[in-house]
């Protein structure tokens, strides 16, 4: 039986705030930075989905489907689309139509909904749902969680809604002496099949392509596609998942992160053992190999790869417990804008920057922050959540 | 080391971080010879000895002056408040002594200078006697390093290393530019100048301080190293104070002076007291733009929550602190500023300018630019309303101030040592 390396690529744009001070709550409604958003949208189209876009495009075509990859695009990252760069919402639908790539569900908001309540992640998720099928024609039955946020019960939760696989990280502390490279399942409900991220693999192209002062720079597709193989001798499955900013984004075009990509099927190809699959075909294929215990919360942020990088200090905490004490009452509102902009403050970006971490593990915390500080971070939020408090009918 | 002053009498910061650095030396095996103009007797001593100045004779043979003044003849400054310690006035002396009559001169052998210590109006004539003292001290002491504190005892640092070919650092804990906006006194400045030319090493307290002397001064910024400030704070202070008014209070504390910023203090106020009413401002310290800020507060309208204190001592700052919800020091300029780490100790939320150099080494305090009263008023606002956001900040800045201490400053104070007595072997 061939071995499988499964590519998934996360999309997702938040909407950012504006400059929003005390004495705008009551007076002005209007939360978000329509400059940096737009400007935004328009430089990471450009540099990143609509090159890799027809990039993957060919490829498709040149291996006439024996190369495949998956997406998932927030909901939010698709109303930018929409709003500042057609283009490049356009060519996701171009890749949608060959076939061969698959669109995962997940929170509408990338929001951090699953750490609330079932009701909420189900609400989330089935708005995304909802996207997918407008925008892609298509019906994922699976399902990623903001920023590979899993737990036993989360899983159980995705389960329950129909989902038969979900992806997460392949956490050192779960794991243990456990490989990620097999297919686990759920441990409460065995139904749920789980791919576990290869974080050494796909960091090695998402964090360390580039790095002049890595050791194994610079990184070739035909040493890559070796690496891969080598894991998948004993092994059965590598996942490789990451940002797909990581392409002409984190990444420049100019460090060969373009080239690499287009060698890097062929090479890996040519191990005649090894084919790439979507990830609800590799779940279908291969046979779980154990239940996966995780009591706690796990993510593929930071060094922990726990939830503190959004829910790690009491600020944090503060922001969500008043973001989602109003939920009930903005779904019963029937106000769309209302909903609208509930929608857009429920990004996991917003209690991202407010981490305090970021004074001591921060390179990546520092790259997306638009704040000088999480200080800062957390009154412009509070400010607009005030705001926003005020508008919900009691 | 040159100083100006030493706890337990001081009227600046520089004494207190005098006692901190040597204190700091102490424990990395660096003996400090401590000089000062005027010593009391009562200060400190257990781990630095101190020299008083004014206990020693400037010389005590002809040729001994004739070899101090020979190498110290640089002493003449464009000024007139001191001419007799000029080196043509000198040797016009020296004729004069040579002609018996000696009498009159002025600095006569054997004899001690009495130093007030203090900032009075002979002060350039007092920085002039330190550095002829200085000399006498080079001569009759050994030692390794100069470390000069300030333009007050620059001349004094260039002195000694005159006399003693000892490599000399200057350490900058103002410029004349912070004290003064951009009135500078130029007799000040040409003494900063001057002491930064003879230095091998400049020590800046901060990063804002080091730009100021590479971009003002026109210094070789290799020849400048930041080494921040630090405190001690030996004892934990926790306070009981009872409040006669039930609203939060925000405060500022320090000298009422353009370089402290109370006019973006005042507005911000005045932005705040727009949208809430449970709220005073106080305004402690006092200075020349004392009576122009409270007539603006007048004219704004919002003297019923904004209060004037004057001038605060010791306790009174202390309890000034503790009855405070949030500290602002908006300061247009401040080469460190230590005040907000006092506040910050007493789990007072703070926020400070990012033109201070403090806000170089703090992660806790919420930092906004001096001119943006908006961004002020929002800062003092989020900490008036958001509970998390008080408490973090207060419980993470006093963990973070208890962590800035002069141990780990002095341990770099101590390699900058090393390098000059590596370039000068």
């Amino acid at each position: 039986m061939k071995k499988t390396i499964c590519l998934y690529f996360q999309v997702h744009q938040p909407y950012r705030l504006r400059q929003y001070r005390f004495f705008d709550i009551g007076k002005n409604h209007y939360y978000f930075d329509d400059f940096a958003n737009k400007t935004i949208m328009s430089k990471v189209a450009s540099r990143c989905y609509v090159p890799t876009n027809r990039l993957l495009l060919d490829l498709i075509k040149e291996y006439d489907g024996a190369f495949k990859v998956a997406f998932s695009v927030t909901g939010i990252a698709l109303e930018q689309m929409e709003q500042y760069a057609p283009e490049a919402l356009e060519s996701f639908k171009e890749l949608a139509a060959t076939g061969h790539v698959e669109f995962l569900a997940e929170t509408y908001s990338h929001s951090l909904s699953s750490l609330v309540s079932p009701v909420k992640f189900r609400n989330q998720v089935e708005m995304h749902l909802k996207a997918i099928e407008k925008h892609f024609g298509q019906k994922p039955k699976v399902i990623r969680n903001t920023e590979l946020i899993y737990s036993d019960t989360i899983g159980e939760i995705a389960a329950g809604m129909g989902f038969t696989t979900m992806l997460t990280e392949g956490a050192r502390h779960v794991l243990g002496w456990k490989s990620p490279n097999y297919l686990y399942v759920n441990a409460l409900n065995p139904k749920l099949k789980l791919l576990l991220r290869n974080f050494r693999l796909s960091d090695d192209i998402a964090f360390r392509f580039s790095n002049k002062g890595w050791g194994d720079w610079p990184l070739t597709a035909e040493k890559y596609a070796g690496w891969v193989a080598g894991a998948l001798e004993k092994d059965e499955l590598v996942n490789i998942f990451m940002d797909y900013e990581s392409f002409g984004e984190h990444q420049p075009a100019s460090s060969g992160i373009f080239d690499f990509l287009k060698a890097m099927p062929g090479m890996i190809l040519n191990h005649t053992h090894l084919e790439m699959l979507t990830p609800s075909h590799a779940a279908e294929k291969h046979q779980p190999i154990a239940p996966l215990s995780v009591p706690y919360a796990i993510s593929w942020a930071d060094e922990e790869r726990d939830v503190s990088a959004w829910q790690g200090n009491e600020m944090q905490q503060e922001a969500f417990n008043n973001l989602y004490a109003l939920e009930d009452r903005v779904r019963q509102s029937r106000d769309p804008d209302l909903q609208r902009d509930y929608r857009r403050l429920q990004a996991s970006d917003h209690f991202y920057y407010m981490c305090t971490k970021l004074f001591t593990d921060g390179d990546v915390h520092q790259y997306f922050n638009p704040y000088d500080s999480p200080y800062e971070a957390f009154i412009n939020y509070m400010n607009v959540l005030s705001d926003l408090t005020l508008r919900t009918p009691k | 080391m040159f100083g100006w002053e030493f706890p337990p009498h001081i009227s600046g910061g520089l004494g207190t971080a005098c006692e901190g650095l040597t204190k700091g030396l102490a424990t990395h095996q660096v003996e400090v010879l401590f000089v000062m103009p005027s010593a009391s007797g009562d200060e400190d001593q257990s781990t630095v000895r101190i020299i008083n100045a004014s206990d020693v004779a400037v010389f005590d043979t002809k040729e001994e002056a004739r070899q101090i003044f020979e190498k110290v003849k640089f002493l003449q400054v464009t000024s007139n408040l001191i001419p007799y310690l000029g080196p043509d006035q000198f040797e016009e002396q020296i004729d004069l002594e040579k002609s018996k009559e000696w009498k009159d001169f002025r600095i006569s052998f054997g004899q001690k200078y009495k130093f007030s210590g203090t900032y009075g109006a002979n002060l350039m004539e007092e920085v002039m006697r330190y550095a002829m003292v200085a000399s006498s001290i080079a001569r009759q002491h050994t030692f390794d390093v100069i470390h000069a504190h300030d333009w007050l005892t620059n001349m004094a640092g260039i002195a000694a290393k005159r006399m003693s070919g000892k490599p000399l650092v200057i350490h900058v804990h103002a410029t004349e530019f912070d004290r003064t906006g951009e009135n500078v006194n130029p007799q000040v400045y040409e003494l900063e100048k001057r002491g930064m030319d003879a230095a091998d090493r400049i020590i800046a307290v901060s990063d804002l301080t080091r730009n100021t002397i590479i971009n003002k001064y026109h210094i070789d910024p290799r020849k400048v190293v930041t080494v921040h400030n630090a405190v001690d704070f030996s004892t934990v202070e926790d306070r009981e104070v009872s409040r006669g008014v039930p609203e939060k209070i925000v405060t500022f504390l320090g000298r009422i002076t353009y370089q402290k910023g109370p006019e973006y203090f005042i507005e911000a106020a005045y932005k705040v007291l727009q949208k809430t009413k449970n709220v005073r401002f106080v305004m402690a310290g006092s200075g020349d733009m004392f009576n122009r800020s409270i007539r603006r507060v007048a004219k704004l309208g919002i003297s019923s929550h904004f209060h004037f204190t004057g001038f605060l001592r010791g306790e009174e700052v202390k309890n000034m602190f503790a009855y405070s919800d949030v500290y602002v020091m908006p300061s247009v300029s401040e080469p460190f500023g230590i005040s907000p780490l006092e506040a910050m100790r007493a789990g007072v939320p703070t926020i400070i300018s990012k033109q201070s150099g403090v806000a170089e080494v703090l992660n806790h305090a919420i930092k906004v630019d001096f001119w943006d009263v908006n961004a002020m008023a929002d800062a003092i606002y989020g900490l008036l309303t958001y509970p998390a956001l008080t408490t973090m900040t207060a419980r993470c800045g006093l963990k973070e101030v208890n962590a800035l201490t002069w141990d780990h400053a002095s341990a770099k104070v101590k390699k900058v040592y090393e390098e000059v007595l590596e370039e000068t072997l």
